[in-house]
């Protein structure tokens, strides 16, 4: 394979051939992309309907904990916290591989981003909504989980997705920790093939289309999950 | 083999510190600029302007990053610059910051009440006119706390241009690391000095919009 022309200007020539050897990697590395994200999303959002309950009505030991983990999460960047979990954590105990390091981190980051989110959704609920499933004998627990829950995320759903999205792209950075994703790939392919510009310009365009995908989704399973519903 | 104290770490990390706040208003700055550039497009009476606006917005929001860098980095080289990781690093941030913020302003813009366009047109004001006299003051104020909120996403984003080699906090981080073995106590550190960084921005943004929603409620 020819190596690139450097030194003049815009006398470059693009090659692509590359994609024939090395499709299998970016194929593979878009399967870990979406892995994660698939995990990350799913328990992220758990984590965070769990943490937006105990901001919002929870018991009130746990509270300034969980506030705590929100803001330490959204006023660091992602890569540090999983420098953190990877580097950091293994002298506390837990071996991690690459893999269970970078899920843990986005779901960590998810949690706390989304937890800010939902909460938004569960303030917003009408307070006749409560005193109405309290009227029906229902525990607190139970007006929350029967009545409340369902529409507060209905109501924040198109910020969650987009929240989703920003994460499935800062995932980009677990490449760092040797996570085998798809800008590890293209990393790969660059220090083999040196088409650093024609692998990056692949790749990019590939998460924009997993950008476009990934809303897509969002929309169709928020779809299903919230069956229509008398307007508000 | 040399012993490192706590305090000669955090010595390096906050001299690494410099270069991250330095960056960090770089990039805001000059995202604002281009920001204000890309509002203009997407509120512009041609068509192809506000859609060249809006593809621009969609790329940029719709790519990670951290590939925005590395395509800077190696494809500014292509043009036989030779790229170093400081103005990859800026270049990259001001145009993924513009697109964040050219959008946030629009929605500030179109937040302002139809009547006042209407209005200033009836006065005789051309476009810029407007704009300059009745449309962005008013919606320079609830631009604020949306704006200063990113400012921490920028401060954050800034993290991912060690990854090309830009020596900031991050980067001093991973270099201590390996100097000391200690990962857990950098990597703690470098994230206090984030969260020092960004807390009282994204505690100000906060107080700012109840501010601000205490205004409009009393209209």
């Amino acid at each position: 394979m020819p190596l690139p022309n450097r030194g003049a200007p815009l006398n470059y020539q693009f090659e692509f051939g590359w994609l024939a050897e090395y499709y299998p990697q970016i194929v593979k590395g878009i399967g870990i992309t979406i892995e994660l994200i698939a995990v990350g999303a799913v328990a992220g959002i758990s984590l965070g309907i769990f943490c937006a309950w105990v901001r919002a009505l929870g018991p009130a030991w746990l509270k300034p904990i969980v506030a705590l983990y929100v803001e330490l999460i959204r006023n660091t960047p992602f890569l540090i916290q999983l420098f953190f979990i990877f580097f950091g954590l293994p002298s506390l105990g837990p071996q991690l591989s690459e893999l269970q390091a970078a899920n843990i981190a986005m779901v960590v980051n998810l949690g706390a981003y989304s937890c800010e989110i939902i909460r938004a959704g569960i303030q917003a609920t009408p307070k006749g909504q409560f005193e109405a499933g309290a009227s029906l004998a229902m525990t607190r627990f139970e007006t929350f989980r029967h009545v409340v829950l369902v529409p507060s995320l209905q109501r924040i759903w198109p910020a969650l997705s987009s929240q989703v999205v920003i994460v499935m792209l800062g995932s980009a950075v677990v490449s760092q920790i040797a996570a085998e994703d798809l800008t590890f790939a293209a990393n790969f392919i660059q220090s083999r093939t040196f088409r650093a510009f024609e692998a990056y310009i692949v790749s990019t365009a590939v998460y924009l289309a997993l950008a476009v995908l990934l809303r897509q989704v969002l929309a169709i399973v928020g779809g299903l999950i919230f069956p229509r519903r008398a307007a508000r | 083999m040399i012993e490192f104290t706590i305090w000669d770490i955090l010595r390096n990390l906050l001299l690494a510190t410099r270069w991250t706040v330095v960056l960090s208003l770089v990039s805001f700055v000059g995202g604002g600029i281009v920001g204000l550039g890309l509002l203009f497009l997407r509120i512009s009476k041609r068509a192809w302007l506000r859609s060249l606006a809006k593809y621009y917005i969609e790329l940029f929001q719709g790519t990670p990053l951290l590939m925005q860098l590395f395509i800077a980095f190696f494809g500014l080289g292509l043009f036989g610059i030779d790229v170093p990781a400081w103005l990859a690093a800026g270049l990259a941030l001001i145009l993924w910051s513009a697109a964040f913020l050219g959008e946030i302003w629009r929605g500030c813009v179109e937040a302002i009440a139809k009547g006042q366009w209407e209005a200033s047109a009836s006065l005789g004001m051309g476009r810029l006119q407007q704009m300059r006299y009745v449309i962005l003051p008013q919606a320079m104020k609830i631009a604020v706390p949306p704006t200063v909120g990113f400012s921490v996403q920028v401060i954050k984003g800034t993290a991912l241009t060690s990854i090309i080699g830009f020596v900031e906090l991050s980067k001093a981080g991973t270099v201590v690391t390996n100097a000391t073995f200690q990962p857990f106590t950098v990597y703690g550190l470098v994230a206090l000095i984030y969260f020092a960084l960004c807390w009282p921005l994204s505690k100000s943004s906060q107080i700012l919009e109840r501010k601000l929603n205490v205004a409009h409620r009393n209209h």
